[in-house]
């Protein structure tokens, strides 16, 4: 069968079982959107190359299925290249199909040229200019298998126009042939013996647990591991809903923004179980004054993890969904009574959690409104298992720290790279993704000037995502370290609640607008919102610009120098 | 004719060097692209690449790249990690210097006078190099050797007028195994 290399590709994406696209379209790309208006793939056309890529992501996170975006060359690459570098921090399996100039005009700057491989190397797992359209199968193949494997990442494909034009014989590659890509899964014996040998000896263990383990979908088994020991878990801020918070063993999330307990429980302790994390900055504070007692064992799939902060007693490296089983059967095999070796520190750390919860304090009068106030009442009036999106900031943080995450896969953001903007897109991927479930994103209003045109996408494609605009007038995070570190002397922050006007600005993008000015117009709000099902909700929340997230470990600071709230911070 | 003091001891600062220099030996699939990864990961990571070399090897499906790396050795295993998830790499040796055969080409043209060109004539021939290219009042001398006796020969070549010199960085390979048959033991060399 003769195929066009437009064809070839659309045809390849089908049999990798893609569902849906993110893109939009342009000159090098136009080829292959011709062949599109025949595929079964469904095509959701953004506002901007850079909503294609997160939507992807959002999309990816929800599901564990890799997202795809198309875009055409030059500017539509560069734009999307953002998303890239997001789902590389945050190893979320993406597969970017991007146009290019033809063959013969490569290197000669053509219009809207840009080295769309020789940018995205550093930001992508994988890519692959291809030059011939006999390639196309192949490297889809290749390029899915890359994507979703091993450690998940994004990949991108550049496709030059001249190729999507040519004729090829059509075979689908029966599999992959990549002799330098073989991923260990399988956890090495010895060392997973060692390893339970160390958690049967701990007397203050904490599993401090990261996005590898949702991404290797091995929540049950961590469960398991965690419930038969009753080792306490940290679930990173990447790792939210890997381990239900309302399971009395989670401790909730570590870090700059973490909560007391969980930060200081990795301090104490004396053995890190270290499943899917990679020790980020953010977590650790400090990296010479972090967890100084402990002894770690750390289990990544990507061996490079192993040892590029903290060197670990431990190493293994391996599939979590594989080894964790194992560890667990190791551990029950030395017959140690573990259970009840931990209860003083299970104990302890009670009386810290009962000492230092979080906290906030709304105003019985209802103003000002407090943002975790309405974040408490989004989640009191949500179902379960609603996915909650966020950009990042303050809103971030709040909505880490205060939603309570029970099912995997919930918690869809922007952690290692941080990228302001990502929550609308992301939203509208996640909920293409799960149209079964209620997906709020909690957004900033600095981040949702980033990307909010997207909501015209979701209005028009009908993706009736809900937005809550947690608006206090500022780029919060910024605002926070300006007061708190240099003085009050606040430097081009001030963005103002009314300017642009939410309400006004969410109809016309064809969606409800609404605004809550005070604690006591909440509930109405929401309700409306959660009744609305037909197209995209925003809530302007007008919240109170002085709120900040606490507690808070300073830059720089040891995770010892935790400060738990604002009293505590005029003290010092 | 005598070595004048302002002569760069080349031999003498390398020798520093040496103790942080590496070697890794990589196989690599030989297509296009390739060392911009290579390149490009050692930038991005921070770390600062010495001398590379790249051929094809037997196999033409695959290239070997020879690069020396200047890195205490904590680092290195972070860089073999890291090359390692590049896709198109296949295997990483680390080349240890006291068991493996490393040799290194060096072309220099150097000015001459009637006076001196028998001299570097003389060098040349000591060292077992070879004068390459003739011109009216220069010579173009090439030297196959270790890096170590590169260094000297270099440093011996600044006592005269140096035009250029270019050298192409190390090839290396493991020392083959010398143990009878009977008692062979394989020896990878794997980095990591």
């Amino acid at each position: 069968m003769q195929l066009t290399g437009a064809q070839a590709l659309i045809k390849s994406l089908e049999m990798e079982q893609v569902e849906v696209i993110f893109g939009l379209p342009g000159g090098a790309i136009l080829p292959v959107y011709d062949p599109l208006l025949d595929s079964t793939i469904r095509h959701i056309l953004v506002r901007h190359e850079q909503g294609a890529g997160h939507a992807a992501e959002g999309y990816a996170h929800v599901t564990g299925r890799p997202g795809v975006a198309m875009v055409t060359s030059g500017p539509a690459a560069t734009n999307i290249v953002t998303a890239l570098a997001d789902a590389y921090m945050d190893s979320i399996p993406l597969v970017v199909i991007t146009g290019q100039v033809g063959t013969s005009l490569i290197g000669t700057d053509a219009f809207q040229e840009a080295d769309t491989t020789g940018i995205t190397m550093s930001v992508t797992k994988h890519n692959w200019l291809i030059t011939d359209a006999s390639q196309i199968p192949t490297v889809v193949r290749e390029a899915f298998h890359v994507a979703t494997t091993g450690r998940p990442g994004p990949v991108l494909i550049d496709l030059p126009k001249d190729v999507s034009n040519q004729t090829m014989e059509w075979y689908w590659p029966e599999s992959v042939d990549l002799p330098g890509y073989k991923p260990t899964l399988k956890g090495h014996p010895k060392m997973i013996q060692e390893a339970a040998k160390l958690i049967s000896k701990a007397l203050r263990p904490v599993l401090y647990v990261g996005g590898g383990v949702l991404r290797a979908g091995a929540t049950k088994e961590l469960l398991a591991l965690a419930e038969h020991c009753r080792i306490p878990v940290v679930t990173t801020l990447m790792a939210r809903g890997a381990f239900p918070d309302e399971n009395p063993l989670c401790l909730g999330m570590p870090g700059m923004h973490g909560n007391y307990t969980a930060v200081t429980s990795m301090q104490k302790s004396d053995l890190l179980i270290t499943l899917g994390a990679r020790f980020d900055d953010r977590v650790t504070g400090n990296v010479a004054g972090f967890a100084p007692y402990a002894k770690v064992i750390h289990v990544d799939i990507d061996p490079a993890e192993l040892g590029k902060i903290r060197n670990p007693d431990v190493p293994i490296v391996g599939d979590l969904k594989l080894v964790i089983p194992e560890l667990t059967r190791e551990i029950k095999k030395l017959k140690v009574d573990i259970k009840t070796q931990l209860e003083p520190w299970i104990a302890e750390l009670n009386t810290w959690r009962e000492k230092y919860p979080l906290s906030y304090n709304q105003d019985p009068g209802g103003r000002p409104l407090k943002p975790q106030y309405v974040i408490e009442r989004l989640r009191q009036m949500a179902p379960p298992d609603t996915i909650v999106v966020s950009g990042v900031g303050q809103h971030q943080m709040w909505a880490s720290q205060f939603w309570k995450f029970n099912h995997p896969n919930t918690w869809v953001n922007s952690g290692g790279l941080g990228t302001m903007g990502f929550a609308v897109p992301a939203a509208l991927g996640a909920k293409v993704g799960r149209p079964d479930k209620v997906v709020w994103a909690i957004d900033g209003d600095g981040c949702f000037q980033m990307t909010a045109q997207e909501l015209v996408t979701a209005t028009a494609e009908r993706i009736p995502i809900k937005v809550a605009i947690l608006n206090n007038a500022y780029l919060g995070m910024v605002r926070q370290w300006q007061e708190m570190f240099y003085d009050q002397r606040y430097s081009e922050v001030y963005l103002s609640p009314d300017l642009p006007d939410y309400v006004k600005w969410a109809e016309a993008m064809g969606c409800v607008g609404i605004r809550v000015d005070s604690a006591d117009e909440v509930e109405v709000a929401i309700e409306k919102a959660n009744s609305i099902n037909d197209r995209p909700v925003v809530i302007d929340f007008r919240t109170d610009t002085w709120e900040k997230v606490f507690p808070m470990v300073p830059a720089g600071k040891t995770n010892d120098e935790i400060v738990i709230g604002p009293q505590e911070m005029e003290k010092k | 004719m005598t070595f004048s003091s302002s002569v760069v001891p080349m031999g003498g600062n390398r020798a520093n060097l040496e103790a942080k220099h590496h070697v890794l030996s990589v196989l690599v699939e030989n297509k296009s692209g390739v060392l911009a990864r290579i390149a490009q990961l050692f930038s991005r990571r921070g770390y600062n690449i010495y001398s590379l070399s790249v051929a094809p090897t037997e196999d033409e499906r695959f290239s070997r790249v020879t690069i020396v790396v200047d890195v205490e050795s904590a680092p290195l295993e972070q860089i073999t990690k890291q090359l390692h998830k590049l896709i198109n790499v296949l295997k990483i040796s680390e080349i240890n210097a006291a068991q493996a055969v490393e040799y290194e080409l060096l072309m220099g043209s150097i000015s001459t006078s009637s006076e001196t060109r028998s001299e570097l004539i003389e060098l040349v021939r000591i060292f077992d190099g070879k004068i390459v290219d003739v011109g009216f009042d220069k010579l173009t001398v090439m030297l196959a050797g270790t890096p170590k006796m590169l260094d000297d020969f270099e440093a011996l070549l600044g006592a005269y007028p140096i035009v250029e010199i270019q050298r192409t960085g190390r090839v290396a390979l493991q020392k083959l195994d010398r143990s009878a048959p009977t008692r062979a033991r394989s020896k990878s060399g794997k980095a990591s």
